[in-house]
């Protein structure tokens, strides 16, 4: 009981003193569990969030275009790996991970959830997901999980052109035809709530977010982010010359930000619920990514078994 | 048939390949049997499409039209894509894009050899870049091969089928035409028919070491020279070109 | 039960010529070879590496936490290991 009593007083003051608790450290077990459990959804929401996107690669309209997608996207998918690693150093491996993912008892970010409809849609995706995403990520390289920290740092290196190819296809849009500048204005208008919706409840209405605060795994608010990304979003909505879909979104001079609407949480908890437009697709295309590989994998295992068994016998 | 009409036609032709086939790759994207294999995948897809770029721009300049890289890739109609048959085939299982990959890279591999030595300093240039990368391509496609030859019983069956049924089209690959020629003549390119024995040899050693039978040499499809597809390439431009089409003269 | 899934590798990368290799991440690979392969894909995308090491993650073995005090804060007191220990006259020069 005693010796538990000083663990957690060398945990608590790791905390206090910004040092990172490390896969063999001890930890609290709600400690371990919560960490585990953002590893683990933000694990899927990179792998889940290939699918929309990749909706796009066989149409993307110019070489230049399907190359940086395409390598794009090969970027979330390794940070899904970077993230499950980062997940399995905590005792759970990426096998039992995706099988929670697939059961549906383990969730993704629900922006994933919506369809991408137009190839503006694509640029929408990278400059506001993307962009949304990275505001949450530049904050978790601070995150006190060692492991987490290091695929965060890993994973925003990378991320630094994501944003830029979709703000560059939404340029190339808005200094088009009419019709191009119409199918940007219209993927913002669907994104953009969506994209608020990322940051998760208020910090009021969300179960973990205190005790993830008063651990250091996450070092700002719910609130705090969503309200980052509406001020340094603006000014590049400006500069496309499209209309933010928000008719209260206003300059606040005293306060320093914007002042903004609503967002309609029934719809946001629908989407987590599973009523979203894809929500279905997404876990069915993963889910068959998942049987159809199965002999795949299978039968690497079974090679590499029966080459060391060919070794032994060399060497016997 | 002049020099320059037929470089233009081998360029394409290699282009096309890589197009289509990295076009192709790229719908593993998302939905591979494991992470690891999605990243490797769409790096092979990504070099294969590089290359096509390289050889695209190449041959707009050839031509000397002004056709871009992007008029080549999406603005030709079907009968001028000029891909070998196999590479627009469907993806089907794990296995069957293995053997599709394996038979085309071995293929590519011995092709692009020859060319680092070409005549012309700017296919031998664009050969020498891509030759370090179809080397890896080649390799991985080989290991599964072994993988899935030597792995489980499901798998042995799955893919000798894959590799039975992707026989057939492995002759289009190789036939020569009046293009081919003038290339050769013209020290640019090799003579195809030098090159099939060591295709074949390769391939075998390999079948073997993944304990799969060669499958049986038959009737083989052919026609991509002049453009004649299967039914499989309608609907791949349908894909590829669908903005471009649908949007006519929009800068992307 | 057998395990069906790939084992976990931990993967080091030699930034380049002259460096020694350092941990670049794990990654899932059925046997050395893939693992290698995989590592490479995954980790010098971005012209990272010019060498790889692969070890299956099982293979490493490391210090606890419970140790830290008797393996390396007895170090921490040791200064006559460092250069300024020592006081050697300024016209000496460097040394
Ligand atoms: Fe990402
Ligand atoms: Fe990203």
């Amino acid at each position: 009981m005693s010796e538990e009593k000083d663990l957690q007083a060398i945990f608590d003051k790791k905390i206090e003193n910004e040092v990172k608790i490390e896969p063999k450290d001890w930890m609290p077990d709600a400690y371990r569990k919560n960490v585990l459990r953002q590893m683990a959804q933000h694990a899927h929401s990179e792998v889940v969030g290939m699918l929309p996107e990749g909706n796009w690669i066989a149409r993307a309209p110019s070489m230049r275009r399907k190359v940086a997608l395409l390598a794009k996207i090969q970027d979330e998918a390794g940070h899904g790996l970077y993230l499950y690693s980062a997940a399995e150093t905590l005792g759970k491996d990426r096998d039992t991970l995706v099988r929670e993912l697939l059961e549906g008892t383990a969730k993704y970010s629900s922006i994933f959830n919506y369809p991408a409809l137009t190839w503006a849609d694509i640029g929408a995706v990278g400059w506001l997901v993307d962009g949304a995403a990275i505001v949450n990520q530049i904050m978790l390289q601070k995150t006190s999980y060692g492991p987490y920290s290091r695929a965060m740092i890993r994973i925003c290196k990378e991320e630094s052109f994501h944003q830029r190819q979709g703000y560059e296809i939404m340029l190339t849009l808005c200094r088009g035809t009419d019709e191009q500048k119409a199918m940007a204005q219209d993927a913002l208008n669907r994104f953009w709530w969506p994209s608020l919706m990322m940051f998760g409840p208020s910090d009021k209405d969300s179960p973990h977010s205190a005790q993830s605060m008063a651990w250091k795994v996450k070092r700002m608010g719910n609130d705090d982010l969503r309200q980052k990304f509406i001020d340094q979003t603006v000014k590049q909505a400006d500069f496309l010359g499209l209309t933010i879909p928000d008719p209260e979104l206003k300059w606040n001079e005293e306060k320093g930000q914007y002042d903004w609407g609503q967002i309609d949480w029934e719809e946001f908890f629908n989407v987590i619920k599973g009523n979203g437009p894809c929500n279905k697709e997404r876990l069915a295309a993963r889910q068959a990514a998942y049987d159809n590989g199965a002999w795949v994998r299978e039968a690497a295992t079974a090679y590499a078994k029966k080459k060391a068994e060919r070794k032994d016998k060399e060497a016997a | 048939m002049e020099q320059k009409e037929a470089l233009f036609n081998y360029l394409l032709r290699l282009g096309d390949n890589a197009a289509i086939l990295g076009h192709k790759l790229s719908e593993w994207c998302g939905h591979g049997p494991e992470l690891e294999e999605d990243i490797a995948v769409i790096n092979t897809a990504l070099d294969l499409l590089g290359h096509a770029r390289s050889l695209y721009m190449y041959a707009g300049e050839v031509e000397g039209k002004g056709r871009t890289e992007d008029d080549l890739a999406f603005l030709r109609i079907e009968r001028e894509y000029r891909n070998a048959l196999i590479c627009e085939l469907p993806n089907g299982h794990y296995g069957d894009t293995i053997a599709r990959q394996f038979l085309f890279d071995q293929f590519n591999y011995l092709l692009f050899s020859e060319l680092v030595n070409s005549k012309d300093e700017t296919v031998a240039a664009i050969a020498a870049k891509a030759i370090k990368e179809i080397r890896y391509h080649l390799r991985r496609s080989m290991e599964w091969t072994l993988r899935l030859g030597d792995g489980t019983e499901e798998s042995h069956k799955k893919i000798q089928e894959s590799f039975n049924d992707l026989w057939s089209y492995t002759g289009d690959l190789f036939v020569e035409d009046e293009s081919d020629a003038v290339i050769v003549a013209a020290g640019i390119g090799p003579d195809l028919n030098t090159i099939l024995p060591i295709w074949r040899e390769n391939v075998k050693a390999v079948l073997a070491e993944a304990t799969l039978e060669m499958p049986e040499d038959g009737w083989m499809h052919s026609g991509s020279k002049s453009g004649r597809h299967t039914e499989h390439m309608g609907h791949i431009l349908s894909e590829l070109q669908y903005m471009q089409r649908a949007y006519p003269g929009c800068e992307w | 039960m057998e395990r069906k899934d790939w084992p976990l590798w931990e993967v080091f990368v030699r930034s380049k010529a002259g460096l020694s290799h350092k941990h670049a991440g794990s990654l899932h690979a059925p046997d050395a070879e893939m693992a290698i392969s995989n590592a490479r894909d995954v980790y010098t995308r971005r012209n990272e590496g010019v060498s790889i090491w692969v070890v299956e993650s099982k293979h490493i073995h490391s210090t606890l936490e419970t140790d830290t005090e008797s393996m390396f804060d007895p170090n921490a007191d040791k200064i006559y290991r460092h250069p300024t220990f020592y006081d050697i006259p300024d016209e000496v020069g460097h040394m």
